[in-house]
């Protein structure tokens, strides 16, 4: 692959900085941890530890933890600024991540067969440089024989969808 | 031999046609599972998990675990082909797995393979029928502040035997048992965490972190590679077969090294992935030939196959007889074990019999079936892996997002599952383990009602996990491994003086 050279070292997102915004965050979640520990109560209460009393602890060593990793991160000097990605291969996990996202969407309205189906025949086509033929045949056949053996085999219904585009099918 | 007559029991429990077919299904599936990227063990149970929720328990959990051996066994077919380890544990066989492929001597390494494979598993077995059994009925005389001190073992384990930083163990572990707690309070009932949104009542369900980190996370990261296939093909017959078991005996010592190291790191919770790392670095630097490791030595092949099966069957035995998950995998059976309404723990070899016997012996067949399937269908299942990723990248997100629904029947899990794909992502990029986050994710309520049951007993005296000296040698052992970086450095001082 043309990216493997570029995979440490040359343009994309550092990894200094990727690590500092990581720790910030988890810096910031055990905090909220240690914030709402505290309004429900971290003492001993009249009949035992309150409901925050474990959460509380563990909120302090989120943010214990997370200042040491961040004072590291910001310590540690390299001969080569290290990146945590370029950006041909970041572009290539967002042509995957943004679809995905968009799929999921697409699930909370017309279900997951159909949003599926959708999916899979893009992904093919625009990723894969199949025909579209092709592409909406796979799409299609994986679906049904989901729906298959979820629907009629092990009787699990899946997510209809808002919508319910397949209620014709009476499942 | 008490152990004896109740394993018999069990194959007679797991002998039924039924029992068989679903252990059959398994182990295709897991091969299946375990050969294509970004399912692999771990998340792969996870997803199949609520087909069994209609299922006998006992039917369910041979099913399960038979997917685990599966995946144990798929991982290496992937690793000598195409030099692409379908799991982490079996990196170490691509070192000289591939190798061996390249010239020309794919079937020889991937027998070497699954007869190590077998072997370790083997042996794990049998140490659990004689080993879990008396752990079990040990661990009956565990008082909250026992239970508490050996979650604690587990826990500082992680961050003192981890490779990485201990700092980032300690902070996706304690993220573990932060998202753990949000939810509900199963003692005083408030609302932990949500911040009035409802729909976190539930809590997070570890069973999507997994399918999201594991299975999610991994296609992100394999789509970063570009992954380009250039497989050798494989030729295994019968002559290749008996050729290379002839010659398997010569490296008994490298198998019982190997099986000694997987069972140890199965047992504490270092894992298959570590183990076969470790038992590769032993045997290379152990061997004669150490030297010539990485140019296609059998005995590369066996060390590291040996002690991933090994350490992946032996993290069952602490999952059986304390209800304490040895690795991901573990956990996600634990998991199920609680959904069958199964209480995991000692009283589990008191009073559910059947399915703790019934699932010792079906790991006996089950490993047995799965070498039987692996060195016929090879060719097949390598094929899966010439299907093109732009086809299998997005059925297998398809499949990610059924399993997340399914747990649940929740649309909200699919958006988490995606959360927790690009968290998966970023941690591994960065080191941050998954596995201590998914076990604190599991384990973090049981840890925390041990915990407070602790404290209740002792007024809020810290010093109960002193109390007596089982629970105080637990305690102190757990300090021990938390501190082990600094413990080790200290000893090797003091003999450098």
């Amino acid at each position: 692959m043309d990216h493997d050279k570029d995979s440490t070292t040359g343009a994309g997102i550092s990894m200094r900085a990727t690590e500092l915004v990581v720790a910030a965050l988890l810096f910031v979640a055990g905090a909220v941890v240690v914030y709402d520990s505290y309004r429900l109560g971290s003492k001993w209460g009249s009949d035992g530890p309150q409901s925050g009393y474990f959460p509380f602890y563990i909120g302090l060593l989120i943010c214990i933890s997370s200042v040491i990793n961040f004072a590291q991160a910001l310590m540690t000097r390299r001969m080569a600024p290290e990146i945590f990605v370029a950006w041909g291969p970041f572009k290539l996990v967002l042509t995957v991540l943004i679809p995905a996202a968009v799929y999921v969407l697409g699930v909370k309205y017309i279900g997951i067969y159909l949003a599926s189906a959708i999916y899979i025949a893009l992904f093919m086509a625009w990723l894969g440089k199949y025909s579209w033929l092709r592409s909406i045949a796979v799409g299609v056949a994986v679906n049904v024989s989901f729906f298959l053996m979820f629907e009629v085999w092990f009787k699990v219904p899946l997510y209809k969808g808002d919508l319910d585009p397949l209620r014709f099918l009476g499942y | 031999m008490l152990e004896l007559s109740a394993l018999f029991h069990g194959f007679a429990v797991v002998l039924t046609p039924f029992n068989l077919l679903l252990m059959m299904i398994g182990i295709v599936l897991g091969v299946i599972i375990g050969v294509l990227p970004g399912l692999g063990g771990a998340n792969g149970v996870a997803i199949l998990l609520p087909l069994t929720f209609t299922m006998p328990p006992t039917s369910a959990i041979i099913m399960l675990s038979c997917i685990y051996w599966g995946a144990l066994f798929g991982g290496a077919i992937t690793s000598i082909l195409f030099n692409i380890p379908g799991e982490p544990w079996s990196v170490a066989t691509t070192f000289d797995g591939y190798p061996m492929a390249q010239q020309g001597r794919a079937g020889e390494a991937l027998t070497a393979a699954f007869t190590s494979s077998f072997i370790g598993a083997l042996v794990a077995v049998i140490m659990i029928t004689f080993l879990a059994p008396l752990v079990a009925q040990f661990a009956l005389q565990f008082g909250p502040p026992e239970f508490f001190s050996v979650y604690l073992l587990t826990f500082c384990s992680f961050i003192g035997m981890g490779k990485g930083s201990p700092f980032k163990t300690l902070a996706a572990m304690t993220l573990g048992f932060a998202l753990a707690a949000v939810g509900m309070d199963t003692v005083t009932g408030q609302l932990r965490l949500i911040f009035g949104f409802t729909d976190l009542m539930r809590g997070f369900d570890f069973l999507i972190a997994v399918i999201g980190l594991f299975g999610i996370g991994e296609i992100l990261l394999s789509m970063e590679e570009g992954l380009s296939f250039t497989g050798k093909t494989a030729k295994i017959n019968p002559k290749v077969v008996f050729e290379t078991w002839k010659k398997l005996p010569h490296y008994w010592l490298t198998s019982l090294r190997s099986c000694l190291i997987g069972c140890w790191m199965g047992i504490t919770p270092g894992g298959a992935t570590p183990a076969s790392f470790m038992s590769y670095g032993v045997a290379k630097r152990v061997s004669k030939d150490g030297d010539k490791f990485g140019t296609g030595q059998i005995e590369g092949v066996i060390a590291p196959e040996t002690a991933a099966h090994a350490a992946g069957t032996s993290a069952l035995l602490p999952m059986l007889a304390l209800g304490i998950p040895g690795s991901p995998t573990a956990a996600v059976l634990l998991g199920g074990l609680l959904i069958w309404g199964l209480q995991p723990g000692p009283l589990l070899f008191v009073e559910q019999k059947d399915f703790v016997w019934g699932l010792i012996a079906s790991m006996y067949l089950g490993n047995l079936a799965g070498l039987i399937i692996v060195l016929t269908c090879v060719p097949l299942f390598a094929a899966i892996l010439r299907i093109p990723f732009s086809i299998i990248a997005p059925v297998i997100i398809v499949i990610c997002a059924i399993g997340a629904y399914t747990v649940h029947n929740a649309m909200l899990d699919i958006w988490f599952m995606l959360l927790f794909g690009v968290i998966g992502y970023v941690f591994k990029k960065l080191d941050y383990p998954l596995a201590p986050l998914v076990l604190a994710l599991v384990l973090g309520d049981r840890a925390e009602d041990s915990f407070r049951q602790s404290m209740l007993i002792s007024q809020g005296e810290v010093s109960v996990f002193f109390s007596n000296w089982l629970v105080g040698g637990i305690t102190a052992l757990s300090l021990v491994m938390l501190f082990w970086p600094l413990v080790s450095r200290l000893i090797a001082r003091l003999r450098g003086a």
